[in-house]
């Protein structure tokens, strides 16, 4: 019997704003740049959100300030913060508010102006006690660890992790909105300036502004708006740890048991999935997540990704925006893969528009590995 | 007496040179970091225990820094003989040459200023 959650929902706006470096625009403006440009692809306007889904890093109450700066009283807001899948999880609470008729139009949205602002990632995490001593750079020493790990226990090679580099800017050469366009090689992300070993400056995403948004409405009315609505099909999420050092084993992650959540919910497969959209901090999250979510066994994610492989006109399409390695990377970046995963689906995608895109994953990771979810998107033919 | 929990007990260890973890009455694993419930059962009899002081490399990475500022360090999750990994800092040799698997002696030391978990290669 299908989950009583499956297809409940339908995203029938998005919009962005902010991308790359939005000098003189505070974080709440392009928060709600970002709100605004989807509320009008939904035909729609802020008087209509009733529900709000939101988060940042500017401030402990970041829901109530955007609710504020927005004009609008939410009936019902969830501002539950996993860092940067917080938006993949706002699907699940935006589906039962919407479901339950606690609102009617729920706006999940986000924004973050910490390149021109700081020129660097902008957190308001505090240092984890029984760490900050030893000085890991957060949070690539975190991902370099599991790298290591992962290179140790399956042979995953430096060349392979920066594949996932060079696929990503490939795709990203097609998108006009991406910020990095320019040629990178597998010998570029190699000689690139060492981090935190094995992961270059090249195996990081960027440092960007960037905000972005979503209008859902309950699925029976999703065809009542101007475009055509992108289903949310299923959800999973998996909460392993918060601190690095309390990761189980380093070398999977959490998408395991939230990708088999969001398959069942969905009643699909990773074989039925046209475009994967991944949240790539680093260039190992890829090959993880590819592994957890079940597109390849574990260890052979490294192969996996390999020689072009996820590349444009490779075996298997992912992050076809050019993702956080070099799209967009404003902080928490998990709403871009549901943005990405719906204009595929929705067939206005920026960059290279894939063909008859049914069934997409969005996945969003929180923390060092902390907390996973994946949502899997469809078109209307699919519910 | 003032109160201290375990996070204040552990602290005060190492001040005097140990390095004290938990262990779970109810389900006997050990503990890190220190708290009020098993986090492998929910138990909450815990008991405090001296540890080996064995453990080795789980995993490690050098952190790239400006030689003026200090130059490249090690961190590393040690892996204890009692099951427990933690956070630390190989010492001793470079940080290139810390690899995984590699078997450890805990100590105690300083970090500016403050007492913390450190390793160094175990000898023989």
């Amino acid at each position: 019997m299908a989950h009583e959650l499956r297809g409940k929902s339908a995203i029938v706006g998005l919009g962005h704003a902010g991308f790359g470096e939005a000098h003189g625009l505070s974080a709440y403006e392009i928060m709600a740049e970002a709100a605004q440009t989807a509320l009008a692809d939904a035909g729609l306007g802020l008087g209509d959100v009733d529900g709000l889904f939101c988060t940042m890093m500017e401030d402990s109450m970041p829901a109530l300030m955007a609710a504020e700066y927005l004009g609008i009283r939410p009936r019902f807001l969830d501002g539950t913060m996993t860092g940067g899948s917080s938006f993949v999880n706002y699907l699940t609470s935006a589906t039962m508010a919407l479901e339950a008729g606690l609102c009617d139009v729920a706006l999940i949205c986000y924004g973050s102006n910490q390149r021109t602002a700081a020129g660097r990632l902008v957190t308001a995490s505090r240092v984890p006690p029984y760490e900050g001593l030893y000085q890991p750079r957060y949070p690539v020493s975190a991902y370099a660890m599991a790298a290591a790990r992962h290179m140790h226990e399956y042979g995953t090679t430096r060349e392979q992790l920066a594949d996932v580099a060079v696929a990503a800017r490939a795709w990203a050469r097609h998108n006009p909105e991406a910020f990095e366009r320019g040629e990178l090689t597998r010998e570029d992300v190699l000689s690139a300036r060492m981090v935190s070993d094995p992961l270059t400056v090249r195996d990081c995403c960027l440092v960007t502004d960037g905000g972005g948004a979503l209008v859902l409405v309950r699925a029976e009315r999703a065809g009542d708006f101007p475009k055509a609505p992108v289903h949310v099909l299923g959800v999973g999420a998996d909460s392993t740890h918060r601190q690095i050092s309390q990761m189980g084993d380093f070398t999977t992650t959490g998408a395991r048991g939230s990708g088999k959540q969001a398959f069942e919910m969905a009643g699909v497969t990773p074989a039925d999935i046209d475009v994967v959209e991944l949240y790539d901090a680093f260039t190992i999250n890829t090959v993880m997540f590819l592994e957890d979510l079940g597109f390849c066994s574990k260890g052979e994610g490294g192969a996996f990704v390999a020689d072009g492989r996820i590349a444009p006109g490779g075996a298997l399409p992912v992050n076809t925006n050019g993702g956080g390695l070099s799209c967009v990377h404003p902080g928490m970046y998990g709403i871009f893969t549901i943005i990405e995963a719906a204009r595929q689906i929705r067939g206005d995608a920026p960059g290279i528009q894939l063909d008859d895109v049914e069934l997409a994953l969005a996945h969003g990771n929180g923390g060092v590995l902390s907390s996973q979810v994946t949502a899997i998107l469809g078109a209307a033919s699919t519910v | 007496m003032t109160q201290m929990g375990p996070d204040a007990h552990f602290r005060n260890g190492l001040k005097q040179g140990e390095i004290r973890l938990q262990k779970c009455l109810s389900c006997a694993e050990f503990i890190f970091f220190p708290r009020l419930t098993c986090p492998h059962c929910h138990g909450s009899k815990l008991d405090w225990q001296p540890v080996s002081g064995r453990g080795e490399v789980y995993t490690t990475t050098t952190v790239r820094r400006k030689p003026e500022r200090g130059g490249d360090y090690n961190v590393c999750m040690v892996e204890l003989t009692e099951g427990v990994r933690m956070m630390s800092r190989v010492e001793g040799i470079a940080p290139d040459q810390v690899s995984i698997g590699m078997p450890l002696t805990l100590f105690v030391g300083e970090i500016d200023g403050t007492a913390a978990v450190l390793c160094k290669p175990a000898e023989g």
